[in-house]
This record gives structure tokens, C-alpha cells and sequence, in this order.
């Protein structure tokens, strides 16, 4: 049988849910017999290759550029799963959505104490991609499938509902798995 | 903007933590004109944490990072001391946190040498991308790949034990720790020392014989003459936790040492540029043209007199014996220096963990006199940390900097970048996938973490001019 595939990504994260994944620990040797990596921080593929079976999201959305990842991702994964705070309500990232974006601005690169900056202009490179009025949960951007709570779910969380996927059975996690901290 | 006519753009910036992208403007005959790295996310953690009260800010601006919530954690806690007048912990308290650090430390040097750069240095920089990944190292090195994953799996389990989860914990708090090692969490991590101890000497032998065996290509690849930056101990000796700030040159001689952190206004300044929302830091004293520095482990083992600890001191010693005793320049020489802390970690581990005082139960010390404002720093696994508050009577934050260690390694990143660019891609007839990941090992030598360097928050422009190729603007869009 051909093993599953899986994609992962960090949006406005801050990759601690990936940290959390990674905390399965040797149980990796287990999910490497069930799973192929399609495009994830941890290789090398800067977009997905294929028709991926289980996306995994962590962060909110809070530039155009994750926006574009999301729906990428929404586009080739057959389920789609919002992976901590961040993914699902916005979390610590959101807290700019009380703050005037200038005043944002102003904060880091102009009046920092340790700021040295003559031209007094601001980053605006085009290179640089363009932010979002707000931090978006990945849920208001496209549609997710599932929800995994936590800041981070934690490596047991991960592994319960990824398992339960990959053999076909329910996502039904007991309560002590399930945390909003 | 150089001439170009041709732009090529790595992104996103594959095994590193957060968001970075690489751009090379390239000639008619592929030569290169220009090579940045651009760090591309923002947040806003500086402004948005105005008016939170500051008992909250360990817990808070972890969250920057993942990978090293324990520094920004520790950070802030220490800030956070000196604003409630604590200048001395608790035994307990400060051997708590100690513990916590060096584990953070020690999972952070794993990760990033097994899980993240591993692959480059096993199958080599221009590996097929399917295999060049820690999975392709576990299908072809499973006992080397085991290893790494055990010896994170280490370094999380002393967190989960200090701060009580093994990501974003909360052991920290004003003036000290919410709880103590018990016996038996001691006994089940001193039950693992001696395995961490020997995988990591072999560890150091691994990257020390890589530096070795490739010594003609490390001596070029990125390599460059800088500045280097750490906290050092009173003595001189490394010191992760606490200590004050050594500036040296590239020849070793020192500019500036033992400042202490709440002075570091005198020396540190941060200058903007347009293409990039990470600032890049310099010293004072020097200015912005020739003050910039190196941090990080391989500023760490450059800039201190020595390491308390036996055998990464001999892992020092044994390190110098290839540069006759000056500070190595080579950016690739990180690989190295990481493992002798990896190495240094776990000594420090292994002696905390035989002190009794870490089962004390005296765990906060009592409030001082208050202050308004404090600095802190630490030595994070990726370089210097400072954390800089205000507060006003009400406890809420009015102002906070954050210098974060990838930020202080903006411009050597970026002259890896170019320097790589120029020597392995410019003029090449074809510019393949392996040849560009050349630039992404040059990168992953610093081991940057994006997400901690991009708390600085920008917002849309304003304006949108469309430029043709003689540079004149057509057309602009300005937003209502």
C-alpha cells in the first residue's frame, strides 16, 4: 500500500507547534513507515509536489504570503488541519489586531531606544510581502477540517489524532488530550 | 538597484525556523550583481505588549519562538527580577533556571545539527532534495539519526521538568521559580547523562573531523573577518546564563568587555534598512561600517578566556589548535563550536543535577526596591539576548526592546549570502537547485531562528509605484 502523504507549514507561528510534532520523538520511526513528507520546513520542497493526503497548519494568517501558502494548501490536501492557537484563533499574533498598524511602525523603526535610522522611512522593499489588516484564523481564509487546541497541542495530541487518521478511524480524542492554554 | 536582468528567489528559506527568503539579481552571463536575505514576517511583539502588565511577559514573549521559548522566557523573568528589586535569586530559584537554560541549550544544538543541518554536511550541498532531509539521514543513518532524536528528546524532558511543558512553559516567575526538581524527575534524567555525555562527545569528533577532512572548502565557503559578541563570566570563562558583555576583533584583540547589560545603550544600536524588516545591530563605538559582529557559539568560543567544564574545555583547546590560537572567521567553523557547548551543556547538567539545592524549597526571593526599568540579557542557543522594559506604577509595559540573537547575525547572514553567491553561483553556466542550496547551507550555519527576529511589526504601504526600467516612476497608487 502506498503510504500516505503529509505536508506541514508554519504561517504566523512560531514553529512551536512543529517543535511539538517533533516531540513524538522516536515514535518518528513509526510515522516515516506510515507517511511520505510532501513540502514541510523540515526538507527541502519549497512547494507541495503533489496531491498531499493530510496538511498540517500552524499559525494564523497575517501577510499576503501566508495567504497564498494556505490556499495552496487547501488546494491539494484531502484534509486539512488547524494545528494550535494560532492556526485557530489568531493567537499571541493577534493581539495586534487592538493596535493601530502605524503606531506599529513607529515602534520598531523609528523609536526603538537602540534605533539609528536617518532616513527616518520605514522597510517597504518589494520584496518585503505585504501585510494583512488583521491576523486571520486559517479557519476565515479557507475551510479547515479539524482543530487541534493547544500553544502547543501537545506531541501526544499530534500523534493520537494523526494516527487515528492515517488508519482510518475517528479523531476522537479523550479529554486530557484536548488543552486551550 | 544594480543593473540585472534576471532575478532568482529561494524561498521559502527551508530548515531554519521562521520566515526568510534569499534574492540574487543576476546579468546577461549570470553574474551576480546583488545577493540579500530578506527576513519577510512581522508581528509587533514591541508595541502590543504595551499595557499588559508585566508579570505576564515570560509567558507572552515566548511565544517569538518555538524552538528557544526558554531564552525569551529566562529573558524576561530576569528583567523582570530587576523591576521588582530582586538582585540576588534563591538557591533554588537561579539552579532552576540554570537547569532549564542549559537544557534548552542542549535540545537547540541537537536539533539543529541532526535534524536541520546534518543532511548537508552527510550527503553533501548539493544532495538530491528528496533524500536531503532528516528523514533521508534516518533511512541511511539510523543510529546517528536515533541519536539525535534521543538527545533533543534529552534537552525537552530537563524543560518539561523545570518549566513544566516541554514547549512555552511557566516555571519562571518575578523573583524566581514555581517549583523545585524532585527526586525522582532528578533520578530519571541523571539516569541518561552518561549516554548524553558520550553521543556528544562523539558528536564534537563528528563536526570536528567534517571541519577537518574539509578544510579547504570550509576555509573559503562564507567565510570573512568580523567582529564577535558575548556575555562572559567576571573570570572570562563562557557562561550561557549570566554574565557581562565582550566585544572582540577578528584578531582577537577586544573592544569593549565586562559592560554591564543595563549599559548596553552606550554600545548597541540597530540601524534600518529598506529591504528587510530585521534591523541590523552594531557597535557604537565603531559605527555601522565596520561595527558589525558575529554571535552565536562560534562568538561565544571565540570571545571567552575559557570553559569551566573539562571536556568541552579540551574540545576549546583542541578547536584552536587549527587557528594557532585566534578566533576562527569561518562561517561553517559554527558546526563545530555548537557541539563543544553541546558537549559543555550536558557537563553542566550532569553537576546540577548531583546539587542539592535543586530540591530546596526556597524558590522566590523577595521583592526589593522597585525600579521602572531593567535590562537583561542571556546567552541564547543562537546568540545574545537583551530584553529591555519599562513599567509604570500601574505595572503595565510602556516600552519594550527586544534585541534577539539572529537579529545581532543580520549582516554576517548577509555576507555569507553574497560571498557564497560570488564564489559558488556567479558565472555558472546552469544555476541548478543543489548549487542554490549552497547559499541555504551558508544560512544554516547560523542556525537563525526568523520567527524570534521578526518582532518588529510594519504595515501596508501606502503607496504603490510602478517603475520602468530607466527608473522613472509611470504610475502610483496611494491608498484611500
Amino acid at each position: 500500500m502506498a503510504k500516505a502523504k503529509v505536508a506541514t507549514t508554519s504561517l504566523c507561528g512560531c514553529f512551536g507547534c512543529h517543535m511539538s510534532l517533533l516531540d513524538i520523538d522516536e515514535r518518528i520511526l513509526e510515522l516515516i513507515e506510515l507517511v511520505d513528507f510532501d513540502r514541510s520546513p523540515i526538507n527541502d520542497f519549497k512547494e507541495i509536489q503533489g496531491p498531499v493526503d493530510i496538511g498540517l497548519i500552524e499559525g494564523g494568517c497575517a501577510n499576503e504570503e501566508n495567504v497564498k501558502v494556505l490556499q495552496e494548501f487547501r488546494r491539494h490536501c484531502k484534509v486539512l488541519i488547524s494545528v494550535g492557537d494560532c492556526a485557530i484563533n489568531g493567537g499571541i499574533p493577534a493581539m495586534r489586531n487592538m493596535v493601530p498598524l502605524a503606531e506599529c511602525y513607529e515602534e520598531a523603526f523609528l523609536k526603538g531606544p537602540t534605533v539609528v535610522n536617518p532616513s527616518g522611512k520605514v522597510p517597504d522593499d518589494e520584496e518585503i510581502p505585504l501585510l494583512l489588516d488583521k491576523v486571520y484564523p486559517a479557519h476565515e481564509v479557507v475551510k479547515m477540517d479539524y482543530h487541534l487546541p493547544g500553544c502547543p497541542p501537545s506531541a501526544d495530541t499530534l500523534w493520537a489524532a494523526l494516527t487515528a487518521l492515517l488508519t482510518g478511524k475517528p479523531v476522537d480524542l479523550p479529554y486530557e488530550l484536548v488543552k486551550y492554554d | 538597484m544594480p543593473e540585472a536582468t534576471r532575478r532568482i528567489v529561494i524561498e521559502p528559506l527551508t530548515r531554519v525556523e521562521g520566515h526568510g527568503k534569499v534574492s540574487i539579481l543576476l546579468d546577461d552571463n549570470n553574474r551576480v550583481a546583488q545577493a540579500r536575505l530578506h527576513i519577510v514576517e512581522f508581528r509587533g511583539f514591541e508595541r502590543f505588549i504595551q499595557g499588559r502588565p508585566f508579570w505576564e511577559l515570560p509567558v507572552l514573549v515566548q511565544r517569538l519562538c518555538g524552538i528557544c521559548p526558554v531564552s525569551h522566557h529566562l529573558c524576561a523573568a530576569k528583567a523582570i527580577d530587576g523591576i521588582i528589586g530582586v538582585d540576588q535569586l534563591t538557591p533554588t530559584g537561579e539552579k532552576m533556571r540554570r537547569l532549564m537554560h542549559y537544557g534548552q541549550i542542549f535540545q537547540s544544538h541537537a536539533l539543529h545539527f541532526f535534524h536541520l543541518a546534518s543532511p548537508d554536511l552527510l550527503f553533501g550541498f548539493d544532495a538530491p532534495v528528496e533524500k536531503r532531509n532528516v528523514i533521508g539521514v534516518i533511512a541511511e543513518h539510523p543510529d546517528l539519526a536515533v541519536q539525535g532524536v534521543m538527545m533533543r528528546k534529552f534537552g525537552q524532558e530537563i524543560i518539561k521538568a523545570t518549566a513544566g511543558k516541554k514547549v512555552h512553559g511557566t516555571g519562571a516567575i518575578p523573583g524566581g521559580i514555581n517549583k523545585n526538581l524532585s527526586i525522582a524527575e532528578r533520578d530519571e534524567l541523571l539516569a541518561e547523562v552518561d549516554q548524553m555525555m558520550e553521543w556528544s562527545l562523539k558528536a564534537v569528533e563528528i563536526a570536528r573531523q567534517y571541519t577537518l577532512t574539509n578544510l579547504a572548502t570550509v576555509s573559503e565557503f562564507g567565510a570573512f573577518d568580523s567582529n564577535h559578541l558575548s556575555l562572559v563570566r567576571a573570570d572570562g570563562a563562557m557562561d550561557l546564563y549570566d554574565g557581562k558583555l565582550r566585544a572582540i576583533a577578528a584578531d582577537g584583540s577586544q573592544i569593549i568587555d565586562q559592560v554591564a547589560p543595563l549599559d548596553y545603550l552606550d554600545e548597541i544600536a540597530e540601524e534600518v534598512r529598506s529591504w528587510s524588516y530585521m534591523k541590523f545591530p552594531f557597535l557604537k563605538k565603531l559605527g555601522p561600517e565596520t561595527g558589525w559582529f558575529r554571535v552565536g557559539p562560534l562568538a561565544r568560543v571565540n570571545a571567552c578566556d575559557f570553559i569551566d567544564t573539562p571536556k568541552a574545555e579540551a574540545a576549546r583547546r583542541e578547536f584552536f589548535e587549527v587557528t594557532d590560537g585566534v578566533p576562527s572567521n569561518l562561517t561553517m567553523a559554527y558546526h563545530w563550536s555548537r557541539m563543544i557547548e553541546l558537549l559543555h551543556s550536558v557537563e553542566v547538567i550532569g553537576d546540577l543535577l548531583h546539587d542539592g539545592d535543586l530540591q530546596g524549597d526556597d524558590l522566590v526571593a523577595p521583592p526589593g526596591e522597585r525600579r521602572g526599568e531593567y535590562v537583561a540579557m542571556l546567552e541564547a542557543p543562537r546568540g545574545t539576548l537583551t530584553h529591555h522594559y519599562r513599567v509604570d506604577e500601574n505595572d503595565q509595559v510602556t516600552m519594550a526592546n527586544l534585541i534577539v540573537s539572529t537579529t545581532c547575525n543580520n549582516e554576517a547572514m548577509n555576507r555569507a549570502v553574497a560571498k557564497i553567491a560570488e564564489d559558488e553561483i556567479s558565472g555558472a553556466p546552469e544555476i541548478t537547485e543543489g548549487l542554490l542550496n549552497n547559499i541555504e547551507v551558508g544560512v544554516r550555519a547560523y542556525d537563525p531562528c526568523l520567527s524570534c527576529a521578526t518582532h518588529a511589526l510594519g504595515q501596508m504601504p501606502l503607496e504603490v509605484k510602478l517603475i520602468d526600467a530607466e527608473g522613472n516612476t509611470v504610475d502610483r497608487r496611494t491608498r484611500p
